[in-house]
């Protein structure tokens, strides 16, 4: 039932283990000649095609809909209101967990936010369905939006980000901030931000009775499977989804959004297969987004430069009807060594869809607030920023007072120095100017990510030809999973790449987790690795205990199991194959099951993260104010890397989102509308080739023996994180301007 | 999307027959049309496709010297025309460092002139706005206007022309060949666009069925070759409109100005000729004090239009920049990065 794996017509030569190895995509043939089935490449027979129409105001009620007009227009099948919408066996209102997010389903003629879906045409072509929507030419009663980070009461969030504390004291900051030799309390703004992968939110949904089956992009099958089926009352088994590859994620795809489930009632109410891709603009505002900050950091060091107290807090905002709190303070748990530390968050309610999470959720936030307050802090104690730095490196975690499980950031901080050429450079700003006469400026960034863990289950098999499969219902988002998770799995069955199967990417095969958290590779590779390390011992049992086998009594000593074949420990001349264990057992398969999990006594133990050290170099126009990053060079520390031309790529993807959050990115919204102004990719600006002219990413070997047996920390976010403060601390060394307010843009420069 | 007529024409007359009919528009690359129409802000009920016409594709240099371009060359054409480009580098620059190269490559030059404004609130069929909606209101005014009109706009409509082929072509005195239903006549391009004034929904003097068919740029303008330059300031290092731009011209002996031509870009509802600065300019010294003053001149009638008062000063000093590219020469070729401040090797101070 499952999609067929990708296949590359190039076998990939093994040298030894699978793991560690540069392969290329799997997958990668199937992309650039366009025969990778994306979910809206599917035209299953009879399709309609559904599109949306969403609100174009941010408060207030629908009052009227001319659904006359649209039923009227040739090819228009359907049209589906919260007048006429099926009901649920499920209230979308309905919260009982903090992993569900409540969706706009029509439940009511209510509107709270810009761009909320209204009502779904349904047509015989998506012209027609086009036309239908604009056809509806809504009525509004228009209540006046909240949308500014001021508006309405502010509040103390319960929890932030997923159930972490809203504050967090440790030892007496104002007691701290008093004595200190050097202060610092300075704020920072980050702006609104929508997730843009290249494949919009799409869905082909068909339903056959009571049995649903799903094309849509996902980066957790399981959850979507579970949340439908409680939406539409059928057991998760009657739902078969499939998510071979995702045009990106980012976190939209975290959670089956609105907009793709009302594409399955679209299609039970027409009783035919229906399509409903989102246009651009309508990724602003149903399916997530990451909610603007207002960060207010102050700072004490002695007069050594040790920092004596750090104070974080974050006001941030979340939706009117549902939680979702951006942990942007928590950057500031882990990084410095300092006796007193204080993070806390309030939040308002506004007018928007509900924020969710978005590459890095308060990492990303936290980190630039965090590392340019560190930047000024070190200039206000007269320090180089990587001095200051390594003077205030945390050995312990600092408000936990865990021990890291492995931490080679010094090492980060050297490589990546070296690299870049730090040393030399002038510690007062505007010094450095290229023969152009450009201004230069050199920043630095400390970057971190948890390294995280959640749940999933493999199938592992051995055939009697020879041959291995792994089953695990894992998500390739453009990251590599397809490639890399392969490799684990042909480690984990001791046989080479092209001797097994990998199937991936459907709902009916066990559960891999969340592809979220960079623990996506941790998460399913352990599971994988369990079970390949399961249906081994299950094969070593049969041989061992066959009196025909050279392995027989071999159980004692213990095999090891290596291309194909197990071997006596201790006398590898008594060996035998897979293939001829099976036959002589008169098995034509043996399977295994694998689970994984966060070990809960290293995690009482240890603190957990990823680390890294960025290096940005960026020139400014002294006159005219244009930055451009010059060159960004990153050294991060994640724990085992399973394919480092994969890891590579992510890197340098997060650190040009990181180019991105300092420089380019931000949703416009009209303040007085709660509309969103540049909902396109034209005037939403992220870079573009021209703005990373360079960007290398160095990964330092790291042990660690604590997070998983397979050693691996995750690299999926990181990247953002100490890059955007590295860039910010570069233009202010460049200019002298210390711009507060993200992203830097030019008329702050020029008129600052 | 709303059902439309698309007709094909065959002759430059049939096309002009077929646009005079009420609700029709032209159709060429539709590297702007076909945005406009798929979001609702336009909705013709006839498409005139005109890129099957002939003879709308040639660069040719007329008797008097003149440059004829064919309303359907593109973008890249005309930008990679070597000939073209040694005669008129600041136009060629101004085109490469528009859009992108895919853009560059469909995009014609009639549709250039033609295209709409950025302005959002224009795009966003909820907002008000003047000149989609005659009468409509302004949400742009009150709104997000960082990047909006700081010359010549008006309390209805703050919105900016966004070419950048205009500029150097306004500031070359380039007319514009129309046929129409009464025949054929030129406009001079800085009368084409209309400033907003009371009706911002009217965005040239092109009358219904009018066709640009041609642009040419008079024989004199090559004369600015040697010291001729286009430079535009954007948010991010390519694919970005202007935020301000500055085309700059001069005809130099030993040092002195003898005629002078600055346009701005990003700055109002059309391309900005700066004919004060021009006439400072001219009979000085080229020097930075000169500069700055004529960049004074150019700007002594902007003001802002909303959270945008930097552009002001940005104009200014974009003038004064253009000006000393301007005067230390034309490059030989176009860099890498055309119009570009990170343009390596073209930086200069003054």
């Amino acid at each position: 039932m499952s999609e067929s794996p990708p296949t590359s017509p190039m076998p990939h030569i093994r040298h030894g283990s699978n793991i560690g190895q540069p392969l290329t995509r799997r997958d990668g043939i199937l992309k650039v000649t366009g025969a990778a089935r994306y979910a809206a490449d599917n035209h299953p027979n009879g399709l309609a095609y559904a599109v949306l129409a969403l609100s174009s105001i941010a408060r207030g009620r629908v009052a009227f809909l001319d659904v006359q007009a649209a039923k009227s227009h040739p090819g228009v099948v359907e049209v589906i209101t919260p007048a006429n919408r099926p009901a649920l066996a499920e209230d979308p209102d309905a919260k009982t967990n903090p992993f569900m997010f409540k969706l706009d389903l029509l439940q009511s003629d209510r509107v709270r936010y810009a761009n909320q879906p209204i009502a779904v045409v349904v047509a015989e072509t998506l012209e027609a369905a086009t036309e239908g929507a604009a056809l509806l030419a809504p009525k509004y009663e228009v209540e006046d939006p909240i949308v500014a980070l001021d508006a309405g009461e502010s509040f103390v969030p319960p929890s932030v980000g997923v159930g972490n504390p809203s504050e967090i004291y440790k030892g007496d900051v104002a007691k701290k901030l008093a004595a200190a030799a050097n202060r610092l309390d300075v704020t920072y703004e980050t702006p609104p931000q929508y997730h843009n992968p290249m494949e919009p939110h799409a869905i082909v949904a068909a339903w056959d009775g009571d049995m649903l089956s799903i094309d849509t992009p996902s980066q957790a099958l399981a959850m979507a499977q579970g949340r439908l089926a409680g939406l539409f009352g059928i057991s998760p088994d009657n739902i078969h989804i499939r998510s071979p590859f995702l045009g990106g994620g980012f976190g939209s795809k975290g959670f089956i959004s609105g907009p793709q489930v009302l594409g399955v009632i679209a299609a039970r109410m027409v009783g035919r297969p229906v399509k409903l891709v989102l246009r651009r603009e309508q990724m602003f505002g149903p399916v997530g987004h990451r909610a603007p900050t207002r960060q207010t950091i102050r700072m004490g060091t002695d007069a050594q430069g040790k920092l004596t107290a750090i104070a974080h807090h974050t006001r941030t905002q979340s939706s009117t009807f549902d939680d979702f709190f951006e942990p942007a303070s928590d950057a500031s748990h882990t990084l410095y060594a300092s006796p007193a530390i204080s993070t806390s968050h309030d939040a308002v309610r506004v007018d928007t869809g509900t924020p969710l999470f978005m590459r890095a959720p308060g990492e990303a936030t936290g980190s630039i607030a965090l590392e340019s307050a560190i930047d000024e802090m070190a200039n206000a104690c007269g320090m180089d920023p990587l001095t200051f730095r390594l003077a205030n490196y945390a050995d312990v975690e600092p408000i936990s007072g865990k021990p890291f499980s492995s931490k080679a950031l010094r090492e980060c901080y050297t490589r990546g120095a070296e690299r870049f050429g730090w040393a030399g450079r002038p510690l007062r700003t505007g010094q450095m100017r290229d023969r152009d006469g450009l201004l230069v400026g050199w920043g630095m960034g400390t970057a971190t990510f948890p390294a995280l863990m959640f749940q999933a289950n493999a199938k592992a098999t051995l055939r009697r030809d020879g041959q291995g499969m792994m089953e695990i219902g894992a998500h390739d988002m453009g990251q590599g999973a397809w490639t890399a998770l392969a490799q684990i799995a042909a480690d984990a069955l001791a046989l080479d790449m092209e001797a097994i199967a990998f199937r991936s990417g459907t709902s009916d095969l066990p559960d891999a987790g969340i592809a979220g958290g960079s623990a996506h590779t941790a998460t399913a590779g352990m599971a994988i690795h369990n079970a390949g390390a399961a249906v081994i011992a299950a094969l070593a049992d049969l041989a061992t205990s066959d009196a025909k086998s050279p392995l027989f009594g071999a159980g004692n000593g213990g095999v090891i199991a290596r291309g194909g074949c197990l071997y006596a420990r201790n006398d590898e001349s008594r060996n035998e194959s897979f293939a001829d264990i099976l036959s002589r057992a008169g098995r034509d398969e043996i399977s295994a099951q694998g689970q994984s999990a966060a070990d809960p006594s290293a995690q009482e133990t240890y603190a957990m993260h990823s680390h890294g050290a960025v290096f940005a170099e960026v020139k400014v126009d002294p006159d005219l104010g244009q930055i451009r990053t010059t060159r960004v060079v990153g050294a991060f520390a994640a724990g085992r890397i399973i394919n480092p031309r994969m890891v590579e790529s992510q890197l340098l993807g997060g650190m040009i989102w990181g180019v991105s959050f300092a420089l380019h990115e931000q949703a416009h919204m009209d303040r007085r509308s709660g509309r969103i102004i540049n909902a396109n990719l034209g005037e939403y600006y992220i870079p573009v080739n021209a703005d990373v002219p360079s960007v290398e990413a160095i990964t330092v070997e790291e042990v660690d023996s604590h997070v998983n047996a397979l050693g691996i920390k995750g690299v999926g976010e990181i990247g953002i994180t100490g890059t955007a403060g590295a860039i910010a601390n570069a233009v202010w060394h460049a200019t002298g301007i210390r711009v507060r307010k993200f992203p830097i843009t030019l008329d702050q420069l020029i008129t600052g | 999307m709303k059902s439309f007529e698309y007709v094909r024409p065959t002759t430059v007359r049939e096309a002009v027959a077929a646009a005079s009919e009420p609700g029709s528009a032209y159709l060429a690359a539709g590297s702007n049309l076909l945005d406009l129409m798929k979001g609702g802000v336009v909705a013709p009920d006839r498409l005139v496709d005109i890129t099957h016409l002939t003879g709308l594709d040639r660069i040719e240099t007329l008797a008097n010297g003149s440059v004829r371009i064919g309303a359907l060359v593109r973008n890249a054409e005309l930008a990679h025309d070597a000939h073209f480009a040694s005669h008129f580098p600041a136009v060629a620059e101004a085109l490469l460092s528009g859009a992108t190269a895919q853009l560059r490559n469909a995009a014609t030059v009639g549709g250039n002139l033609l295209q709409r404004t950025r302005c959002g609130y224009f795009y966003d069929a909820a907002s008000a706005c003047n000149k989609r909606v005659a009468g409509a209101g302004c949400d742009a005014r009150g709104g997000d206007n960082r990047l909006h009109a700081v010359l010549g706009w008006s309390e209805n409509c703050i919105a900016t022309h966004p070419s950048d082929f205009c500029v150097p072509l306004v500031a070359f005195d380039t007319v514009v060949e129309v046929e129409g239903r009464a025949g054929k006549r030129d406009i001079p391009l800085d009368q084409l666009h209309c400033l907003p004034a009371d009706a911002p929904e009217r965005d040239t003097v092109l009358e219904r069925g009018d066709m640009i068919v041609a642009i040419r740029l008079p024989a004199a303008a090559d004369r600015f070759a040697p010291h001729s330059r286009y430079l535009k300031v954007r948010e991010r290092t390519s694919y970005a409109f202007a935020v301000v731009s500055a085309a700059a011209a001069l005809r130099l002996d030993a040092g002195r100005i003898l005629e002078a031509r600055v346009a701005l870009g990003g700055v109002a509802l059309k391309p900005w000729r700066a004919r004060e600065a021009e006439l400072l300019l001219a009979g000085n010294q080229a020097d930075a004090a000169l500069f700055h003053r004529a960049a004074t001149a150019a700007l002594v009638d902007a003001k802002p239009s909303g959270d945008n008062g930097f552009k002001i000063e940005l104009a200014r000093r974009i003038i004064v920049r253009a000006l000393s590219l301007a005067a230390s020469g034309t490059p030989a070729r176009v860099a890498a990065l055309p119009a570009s401040a990170f343009a390596s090797g073209v930086t200069h101070h003054v």
